[in-house]
């Protein structure tokens, strides 16, 4: 009786996070009733700022790669479980990796800029979340407490190193200079175009591809491999894990040196796709963003694509949002994020017992 | 200035940055001793700040902006508890969906309210903040350097918050080991089974221990925006809840050394800020975002070097069911 | 031990059709029986059969659907320990409620402090217990911790705890598991003297010689409903056990002598410490040869689980070595996964928690341990359809109800978990197979086949150790008896020599006869 109540595949997967996410949402309504405004004409602003043209949409999917890395990163911890709280820190310095290769390598062109700015971006992720998960496994430190940390200091140190060494020379803002083209991502309008495809200019680049593929390799990895089985039992069972040989301090690095290197993706997207250059807080909180796709998503690399889209959605739909109601700005989707991690990860037996019992009741004729 | 008035002046503002660490760790102290995980300290008082300003900002009074703080964090830890003692959450995700919750709720409202970009107003007009308090013949006594500089400056010339959450140690102290609620609640947080098998309300133990961390970290956020400064700005707690953690698991959940532990912190903060652009012997001027990264990094240290063999509760994180 | 004489006073306590059901589970059904007033009842039954749902009911965890309780004649509504306390009830779980790192005073009073501050309560609580210690022979020091108490001890402050709360009515859950036999003489000539007072005790067990020994009245439940309750004199052994099981059961092991062989795994003054540096195991030297078992007897927590985590590869010795094929396990520092490649398998004792996943399907706990074998492997991916095929082979020779190997581990029965467990475990041809509890959480039909099934893994040349603080399991299994006290193997007895006596004796500490 005290066992979680079970539901059926399509339930669990399905209809338990689309609930949660309409509990969130009809909250969220709330704050913007208190806020003073309609909440059904801001969810319908919020709506077709997202979907509602070609250029919303490429917005979009666009936020939506940043958050499909962060949420696999987080993803990936949580079947080791650990919970990462530091993929922001992690995207932060793994996009300085990718930012200095696509620096150093100045005019060289994209198809050697391109792995080695992946490699880059992965290994300094890596190296970003194995200090926390070293002394998580080796000392015992509380991981949560240590990635936090670990994001301040990432933080610091990248202000440190924009303001004082990689700033373009005679410029105020903090930003390093642009990239060759060489080290562009591709747009996705451009390579539409080649094939014949018009669609509008946007942010939206190749990185989403590899988003993509990074998420099939994360599902092979986990589910079909004997290292992704070791991690599981790892995670889910850490006395099983020693009696079957696995060491759990060794599936916690290396779930943390995983983690880090999906979390070092972001900067594909964002530096090489977007901004073309090394700037402040690129990350934006997309690291958070992570914890609530992961949730959401139940883990799972399709729910973290699904639930990826659904918060590129909210933050292309929320700048829309605040511009055509002032009271409202970009801050709501960190509420939203709020609520949905704390529906989906804190509170998820809120609404399987009865969901549980609702089916059950179906079921019998 | 002589080294005496700077040891001086430095303790001074060693006690000032360690208020609201103190009274977050007791905070977390009491959620954590019942078996609950309090990641939630930093949203808690996050919560508490725009609150507490928000109402002094309108009412001009900073005793209801801290009725208000104290409302709004026990709100927030009574949210937590539901969903970790009654619903039997995670304990970590659900202090972590709180603290990410209010810091967006803070400044959607701050910029719904006020207008201010999500801050809220300057609170400059009388009884808006918690003030110094003036000792008797303070002013005088700072012309005698020993021991009339440490009357005005060490002993006097702080705040209300400043002198409770110093009476909250003893207190505690008291509360924990020596009254039949402190039994208890050590009890539950060990064992919840044997704190049930003799007749107690697991949960309503634990719904009260959080309760407490919700009116601490109320009193603590109060403390950030209507004493230690003048109103509320986007995410000011800047990672104070997590170091109060690292605080309370370097003092092993126990009152005293957490103080020990709240002082270092903030002696450290306090250090740090003397030395911003004092060039050092040997390093120079230390960049200033190093110096504001230090307790970050300084907590990393304490939770690498000596906490491997603190013994937390040991119930603590793991949801209470009746059956094994 | 004679029943006391019919009498016109109302029973202690009185069960009037009980029923509880969860979800789909009929754990109780119309349970009634009455326990007269100062007498020792025995509550006997199979794992599964009811016994704990029951005694939660009457300690108010659990709610009955329907039924009535009854305390002194009167009817009782207990709907929480707290007023299971108040009808007079005091409870023995089988896992002490206590907490540890509290002192025995502190644990007395906790939920009886007698007043918002403690120094008052403590002050009368010392006092008061001082008193129950001289009227009932049961002297505990009140200022030690709890966790630095032996386990008989910490028994006794469950025994004041519940004394101090002014019960009348005492419920001992499985109250030997832990002590050695004779500590739990110790226990029921304690209880003899509570009986004495006019206490009533209800001693719930599955050991039916407790049952003849100490009690005077015996209730036995099978599949949720109670099948018998007869005066314990009127009763037999083997009379229980049928009513118990439902049909004859055989009481020995069936097995023809051993043919020991070639030493297949060798120990040599193996030392283990724990995380605070105390010797756990101190100089353990033995062989095990092929096509015998040992049996590995000793009170819980002399050192027997640390010595088979040891040779298993889970924990590591701070001095000695474990010889297996002519390797040096300790000092090639293999990990479990390297052992099971040389043919030494673990049937760990705490299976739920330490040999399974329960959250993951059948059939992935199936090649727990064994996952990276390249009978479950192709190159980089796992090789789904192997370990579909072996889960559905080891739950067909195992009869793993139900067949199916895509359930959730945690969804199938405690018997059927264990057996795939041992499925696994012996199914991958161990040279070498270590057990602890064999038949720990099994029901009496299923320990019969995996008994089989262990001698004859013996027959096949196997060398097989067996961990259990079950005496009659070693003495029915073992061919060769090691006997553990404080860390240390203390005695070696063939199976010949072996009573359960001397075995008693020598888990207590006492060597050697003639020796000390």
């Amino acid at each position: 009786m005290s066992a979680p109540a079970k539901l059926p595949r399509w339930a669990e997967l399905g209809l338990l996070p689309a609930i949660n996410l309409v509990a969130a949402l009809l909250l969220s309504g709330v704050v913007v009733r208190i806020l003073g405004e309609n909440p059904w004409s801001a969810f319908k602003l919020l709506a077709s700022g997202a979907f509602g043209s070609q250029d919303s949409i490429g917005y979009t999917l666009y936020y939506a790669t940043n958050f499909i890395f962060t949420g696999l990163a987080v993803a990936v911890a949580y079947h080791a479980g650990l919970f990462n709280i530091g993929a922001e820190g992690q995207a932060y310095i793994g996009g300085l990796g990718t930012g200095l290769v696509c620096l150093w390598l100045g005019a060289a062109p994209f198809w050697v800029v391109f792995p080695l700015a992946v490699l880059a971006g992965a290994v300094f992720g890596a190296a970003w979340a194995f200090i926390p998960a070293w002394l998580q496994a080796r000392r015992g430190s509380h991981i949560v407490i240590t990635t936090i940390m670990f994001n301040f200091i990432a933080s610091a140190l990248m202000t440190y190193l924009l303001v004082n060494v990689l700033i373009k020379p005679g410029q105020q803002s903090p930003e390093s200079r642009e990239f060759a083209p060489g080290a562009f991502m591709p747009p996705i309008h451009e390579l539409l175009g080649r094939v014949g495809i018009a669609f509008t200019a946007t942010p939206f680049n190749f990185a989403f591809v590899l988003a993509l593929v990074a998420a099939a390799l994360v599902w092979l990895f986990i589910w079909r491999t004997r290292w992704g089985y070791a991690l599981r039992v790892a995670g889910e069972n850490a006395a099983a894990a020693v009696y079957a040989g696995i060491s759990p301090p060794r599936i916690t690095i290396g779930a943390m040196l995983l983690s880090g290197a999906l979390a070092g993706g972001l900067g594909l997207n964002e530096l090489m796709g977007a901004q073309h250059r090394l700037l402040l807080d690129f990350p934006g909180g997309a690291g958070f963003v992570g914890i609530a796709v992961a949730l959401m998503g139940r883990n799972h690399p399709v729910g973290i694509v699904l639930a990826a889209v659904l918060f590129g959605a909210l933050y292309q739909g929320g700048s829309q949002l605040s511009f055509d109601m002032p009271k409202i700005n970009r801050d709501m989707v960190v509420v939203i994020q709020g609520l949905v991690i704390l529906l989906c990860g804190a509170m998820e037996n809120l609404f399987r017992g009865p969901l549980a019992a609702l089916l059950r009741r179906r079921d019998v004729p | 200035m002589e080294t005496y008035t700077l040891i001086v002046l430095l303790l001074a503002a060693t006690i000032r940055v360690a208020t609201p660490l103190l009274l977050a760790a007791i905070a977390g102290m009491f959620s954590e001793r019942s078996g609950i995980i309090d990641l939630g300290l930093e949203g808690k008082m996050l919560g508490a700040a725009f609150a507490a300003a928000s109402v002094s900002a309108v009412t001009g009074s900073a005793w209801l902006g801290l009725g208000a703080g104290i409302l709004t964090a026990v709100a927030l830890a009574l949210l937590i508890g539901f969903a970790c003692i009654t619903h039997r959450g995670n304990q970590v995700v659900a202090g972590m969906a709180v603290t990410i919750m209010v810091s967006g709720l803070g400044p959607t409202l701050g910029l719904a309210w006020f207008n201010l970009g999500g801050q809220t107003p300057q609170l400059d007009g009388p009884g808006q903040r918690f003030t110094e308090l003036a000792w008797p013949w303070a002013e005088q006594a700072r012309a005698l350097p020993f021991p009339g500089l440490l009357y005005a400056e060490l002993l006097g010339g702080h705040n209300l918050i400043v002198y409770l959450a110093a009476a909250l140690v003893p207190f505690s102290a008291w509360v924990l080991y020596r009254t039949r609620f402190g039994l208890r609640l050590r009890a539950v947080g060990e064992n919840p089974h044997a704190v049930d098998t003799a007749g107690i309300s697991v949960n309503a133990l634990r719904y009260q221990a959080v309760a407490i961390s919700g009116v601490l970290c109320g009193v603590a956020g109060t403390y950030l925006s209507t004493a230690a400064s003048a109103g509320f700005v986007r995410d000011m707690t800047a990672g104070k809840g997590y170091l109060a953690l690292a605080a309370l698991i370097f003092g092993k959940w126990r009152p005293w050394p957490t103080l020990g532990a709240c002082l270092l912190f903030a002696f450290t903060d306090a250090l740090a800020t003397r030395l911003q652009g004092v060039a050092l012997p040997i390093v120079g001027v230390i960049p200033v975002q190093f110096i504001l990264a230090l307790p970050y990094v300084l907590t990393v240290l304490l939770l690498a070097g000596f906490v491997g063999k603190a013994v937390a509760p040991k119930a603590i994180g793991v949801p209470y069911a009746k059956e094994k | 031990m004679t029943a006391p004489s019919p009498d016109p006073a109302p029973p202690a306590l009185e069960l009037r059709g009980i029923d509880k059901r969860f979800g789909a589970v009929h754990a109780n059904r119309a349970i009634s029986f009455a326990v007269v007033g100062g007498s020792i009842h025995g509550l006997i039954g199979e794992n599964g059969a009811g016994k704990s749902t029951l005694m939660n009911i009457i300690y108010g965890f659990h709610r009955a659907d329907a039924g009535e309780i009854r305390v002194q004649g009167r009817p009782v509504e207990i709907h929480s320990p707290q007023q299971a306390i108040a009808a007079g009830i005091g409870m023995v779980h089988q896992h002490f409620m206590l907490v540890e790192n509290f002192t025995v005073l502190e644990n007395v009073v906790l939920g009886v402090e007698g007043g918002r501050l403690l120094a008052g309560g403590l002050a009368h609580a010392r006092a008061e217990l001082g008193r129950l210690a001289r009227d009932y022979g049961l002297e505990v020091p009140l200022d030690a911790v709890v966790s630095d108490l032996p386990v008989g001890l910490q028994q006794r402050v469950e025994i004041l705890k519940a004394l101090y709360r002014r019960a009348e009515i005492l419920i001992l859950d499985e109250p030997t598991a832990v002590l050695t036999p004779q500590e739990a003489d110790q226990l029921f000539r304690m209880l003899a003297r509570l009986r004495e007072q006019g206490k009533s005790v209800i001693l719930v067990t599955h050991k039916l010689r407790e049952i003849m020994a100490v009690t005077d009245h015996v209730t036995v439940m099978r599949q949720g409903a109670v099948v018998a309750e007869v005066a314990t004199r009127d009763t037999s052994l083997r009379g229980l056990a049928e009513k118990m099981v439902g049909r004859a059961v055989l009481l020995q092991v069936e097995k023809g002598p051993a043919r020991p062989g070639a030493p297949l795994l060798s120990v040599k003054d193996l030392e283990v410490r724990d995380g605070l540096g105390m010797a756990r195991v101190k100089g353990a030297t033995f062989d095990l040869l092929a096509g015998e078992i040992v049996g590995l007897a000793g009170v819980a927590g002399n050192g027997q689980s640390e010595l088979l985590e040891t040779l298993a590869g889970i924990r590591a010795p701070s001095r000695g070595e474990i010889r297996l094929q002519g390797r040096d396990l300790v000092r090639e520092g293999l990990d479990p996964r390297a052992r099971r490649r040389l043919g030494l398998a673990h049937v760990p004792e705490d299976r739920l928690h330490v040999g399974m996943v329960a959250r993951f399907p059948a059939q992935a706990n199936a090649i727990l341990g064994y996952h990276d074998s390249p009978a479950y492997n192709g190159g980089v991916l796992l090789d789904r359809g192997a370990i579909l095929a072996g889960c559905e082979q080891k739950m067909a020779a195992y009869d793993v109800r139900p067949p199916n190997p895509q359930l959730r581990l945690s969804a199938f029965s405690g018997g059927n978990q264990q057996k795939l467990v041992l499925a696994r475990e012996i199914d991958a041809d161990p040279r070498v197979l270590l057990i602890g509890q064999p038949t720990r959480g099994v029901d009496i039909g299923a320990i019969e086949f995996i008994h089989k099934k262990l001698v004859a893994l013996r027959d096949a040349g196997k060398a097989l150790l067996i961990v259990s603080v079950e005496l009659d399991e070693i003495l029915g299994l073992a061919d060769r008896i090691l006997v553990m006290n404080g860390g240390e193997i203390i005695g070696e007895l063939a199976r010949a020599e072996a009573t359960e006596e001397r075995i008693g004796l020598m888990m207590a500490g006492v060597k050697a006869e003639g020796g000390v």
